[in-house]
């Protein structure tokens, strides 16, 4: 903590993103006109990756029994190690930050499980404004759609037309940077979305678009 | 807006003076790039930037005053404020900084409309409460206090980076030529400064010159150490080290440095390859598995057509055509062993020497190399031209004839199909062809098949060859050294990260430069190559094999296809 900061962070059970899974929001303010929002994603859970390993060793165990090949089971360890690393590295983000600094810009890095950083700056003369956007997404479990397909099987055609219909999708809200088109000033070239990895809600969101519509105002 | 100065790291430390550095107009932004020490004249140090602004052609000015005052020089204070109005500016910055503290404080002097300087108080009120109003000046001076919450719009903001850095990055997406001066982005502004001003880092403090000024070389890079060797040797050596230079600094532009890293790549590789095959004679081993090779190919093929000619797969072929065909290319195959075997003696001679051109290349070998399996394979490729030729007459004559067979007719004139009214016996004569032809059509249709098959394995081998080559042409070893050795030379973007600071200072930020991610590396830095890949998709390419056309997947969009 630096002195001379406000330095407040966010309740766990406050906030979660779009999957339910619990994200905690920090946010740092180091001068009138600049601060941070640092939003982390869940850690990933020991249950899985237990799952996914012994899924995978148990198929090569089968395929070794099979055919007699100990080249499959070293395939099978091999596979397992890069995927594991792959996946810190280059998929699992551990936390995201967003630096706005008022007349120079905003900067958006991610930060991966592996300790590896990929940022992104962009210059304020860039910036139109930032907004949150709605979006309608698709809801990926299975198990939900079956469960809805049962309990509409009962009722009529027309309700269960509608029911799947608003069902299936969800509308979830993002917060996104939009750029300036170069040539014409009022319009919008094209939009940067923030915080894709961990996804937080409306409720978190809107704490960060108030800190940033502040800062925006002033500079 | 708020005042963005940015600092270069290396005069942290620097003692007091004036600082140089030019103003970036519409961002509110100053860079500053050295700092002149005392003692100087003040007609020396105008003189001097006079000079540096029309060498360099940067816009350089004196922007303000840095003191970090030592031990026995606590009257600094009143002789900073005495400077600015020796060197007339619309904004006059007074950087301080105090032994032992990190922080860095600020001042500005705007010249108001009378021409009268006005101090606007930039410190922060830090939350123990320090002094908050700017403390009274002589006559010609207006005193503005800063309010607590209203002083939001006058705020400082330290902007650290490394100067030789900065000096050496390129900015991507690069510009052609100088940046336009019309542009709103700051950042290559920033960099286009520092990298623009070079002639001004050519004298410091150690040096001799009419001012003494602290910058990046006084850190004592190895750039001073070759000026240095300069000045002292002797004429010829002199001269050889500005040629080396001046080779060097041509190099070090990109593109031509890639092809240059490049070739010398290729022909390093080319050379390792040539001494590893003539070691143990090896050529010579190739040499002589070569003619057998080409022997079991032949035998290879000769029993694939008896099998044609019998039964293949099951299926009954027209006896007659099946045994032309056969014999034909049984015949062709015949001759063209005849002709290996004539060439026998003179392969390993003629091998031997064609190796050494590897010499030239790996590149070169490997072409050589995709060239001779052409050669050798040029009876498959016969074979194909005359497969193809006669399914395509085939399919051409079966379409024909069945238009005939509706009534119908090609219209040449018009691109179309028109009907037609033939006369009893052209429709005879007519079916009869079409209902031979339409009975020859398997026989025919599995040659083409074979040899076809034959062909695409003969031509995917050479695509992977051709592809390789290429690759090795136009893959950027230099850039990507640059990038994994040196990242900060290419940037993408730059990174900031907030500094401890004491509170009462300034926000103070430090400026990293974002090397450029490795995909684009290679996809600006490409050497682009005169290669040929295939002008057809997939979809075209089965079209066309369907139909029975011949297929050139290497041949340019010039060349006639037949």
């Amino acid at each position: 903590m630096q002195n001379g900061d406000q330095h407040y962070s966010m309740e766990d059970e406050t906030y979660t993103d779009i999957d339910g899974k619990a994200i905690s929001l920090e946010c740092q303010s180091h001068s009138g006109f600049c601060r941070e929002f640092t939003v982390s994603s869940a850690k990933v859970s020991i249950g899985r990756v237990m799952a996914y390993t012994c899924a995978v060793w148990l198929s090569a165990y089968i395929i070794f029994f099979v055919t007699e090949n100990t080249a499959v089971l070293s395939s099978a360890i091999i596979i397992t190690l890069v995927g594991m690393m792959v996946h810190i590295h280059f998929v699992k983000v551990d936390h995201e930050t967003l630096l706005i600094i008022g007349s120079l810009g905003v900067q958006v890095s991610s930060s991966y499980a592996s300790g590896r950083e990929s940022t992104d700056f962009i210059e304020m003369g860039k910036i139109k404004d930032i907004v949150i956007n709605e979006a309608i997404h698709m809801v990926r479990k299975i198990k939900d759609m079956v469960i809805n397909e049962a309990i509409h099987m009962v009722r009529k055609i027309k309700d269960i037309v509608i029911n799947e219909a608003i069902h299936m999708q969800t509308v979830i809200y993002y917060l996104c940077i939009l750029l300036k088109d170069p040539s014409d000033p009022e319009a919008v070239s094209s939009v940067v979305p923030l915080f894709q990895s961990s996804k937080p809600r409306l409720n978190c969101l809107v704490k960060v678009y108030k800190s940033c519509q502040e800062i925006l105002a002033k500079c | 807006m708020v005042l963005k100065i940015f600092f270069p790291q290396c005069c942290n430390k620097a003692d007091s003076g004036l600082l140089v550095g030019r103003w970036i107009p519409g961002q509110n932004s100053a860079v500053v790039l050295a700092v002149i020490h005392y003692p100087f004249i003040p007609g020396q140090v105008k003189q001097y930037i006079h000079q540096m602004r029309g060498q360099s052609g940067v816009d350089l000015t004196v922007l303000g005053s840095w003191s970090m005052p030592k031990e026995g020089q606590e009257g600094m204070e009143s002789f900073l404020r005495d400077l600015s109005t020796i060197f007339p500016q619309g904004q006059w910055l007074q950087l301080s900084r105090e032994m032992g503290k990190i922080g860095f404080r600020c001042h500005v002097l705007t010249r108001d409309q009378n021409g009268k300087l006005v101090q606007q108080e930039k410190e922060l009120k830090e939350d123990g409460g320090g002094e908050k109003g700017g403390t009274k000046r002589g006559g010609g001076e207006k005193e503005v206090e800063g309010e607590e919450g209203g002083g939001e719009k006058d705020k400082v903001i330290f902007i650290h980076y490394e100067q030789r850095k900065v000096m050496l990055s390129q900015l991507h997406p690069i510009d052609n030529g100088v940046p336009d001066p019309q542009t709103e982005s700051q950042l290559p502004q920033v960099f286009g400064t520092v990298c623009q001003s070079e002639p001004l880092f050519f004298l410091d403090k150690y040096d001799d010159g009419p001012v003494k000024m602290t910058h990046w070389q006084s850190e004592g890079r190895e750039g001073s150490i070759i000026v240095e060797l300069m000045k002292q040797a002797s004429t010829p050596v002199c001269l050889l080290t500005t040629w080396m230079l001046t080779l060097w600094t041509s190099l070090c532009s990109s593109r031509k440095a890639n092809i240059f890293v490049s070739f010398f790549v290729d022909v390093s590789l080319g050379l390792l390859l040539v001494s590893w095959m003539y070691r143990e004679n090896r050529i010579g081993k190739l040499a002589n598995t070569l003619v057998p090779a080409a022997d079991h190919v032949a035998k290879e093929l000769e029993e694939l057509l008896q099998w044609l000619m019998g039964a293949p797969a099951g299926l009954k072929m027209n006896r007659a055509l099946d045994q032309v065909l056969g014999r034909f290319f049984l015949y062709h195959i015949h001759l063209w062993i005849s002709y290996i075997h004539l060439m026998s003696p003179f392969i390993e001679m003629i091998l031997w020497y064609v190796g050494l051109s590897a010499c030239l290349g790996l590149t070169f070998a490997l072409s050589l190399l995709s060239d001779i399996t052409a050669l050798l394979t040029f009876h498959i490729y016969c074979f194909y031209v005359y497969g193809a030729r006669l399914y395509c007459m085939t399919v051409y004559g079966l379409s024909s004839l069945w238009r005939l067979f509706r009534g119908k007719k090609w219209n040449v004139l018009r691109q179309r199909v028109d009907s037609c009214s033939y006369d009893l016996d052209q429709l005879f004569i007519g079916t009869l062809l079409f209902t031979i032809l339409l009975f020859l059509l398997p026989t025919t249709a599995l040659y083409y098949l074979v040899f076809t098959l034959l062909r695409l394995v003969v031509v995917m081998f050479q695509g992977v060859l051709h592809l390789s080559v290429d690759f090795i042409n136009s893959f950027p070893l230099f850039a990507m050294g640059l990038r994994l050795f040196r990242s900060y030379r290419l940037a993408e973007g730059v990174k900031f990260r907030v500094l401890c600071e004491e509170p009462g200072t300034p926000l103070h930020l430090m400026m990293d430069i974002n090397p450029l991610k490795v995909s684009s590396v290679v996809q600006t830095y490409r050497t682009p190559t005169y290669s040929c890949y295939p002008k057809d998709s997939w979809l075209a390419l089965c079209k066309k094999l369907f139909l029975g056309e011949l297929i050139y997947p290497w041949r340019h969009k010039t060349t006639k296809i037949d």
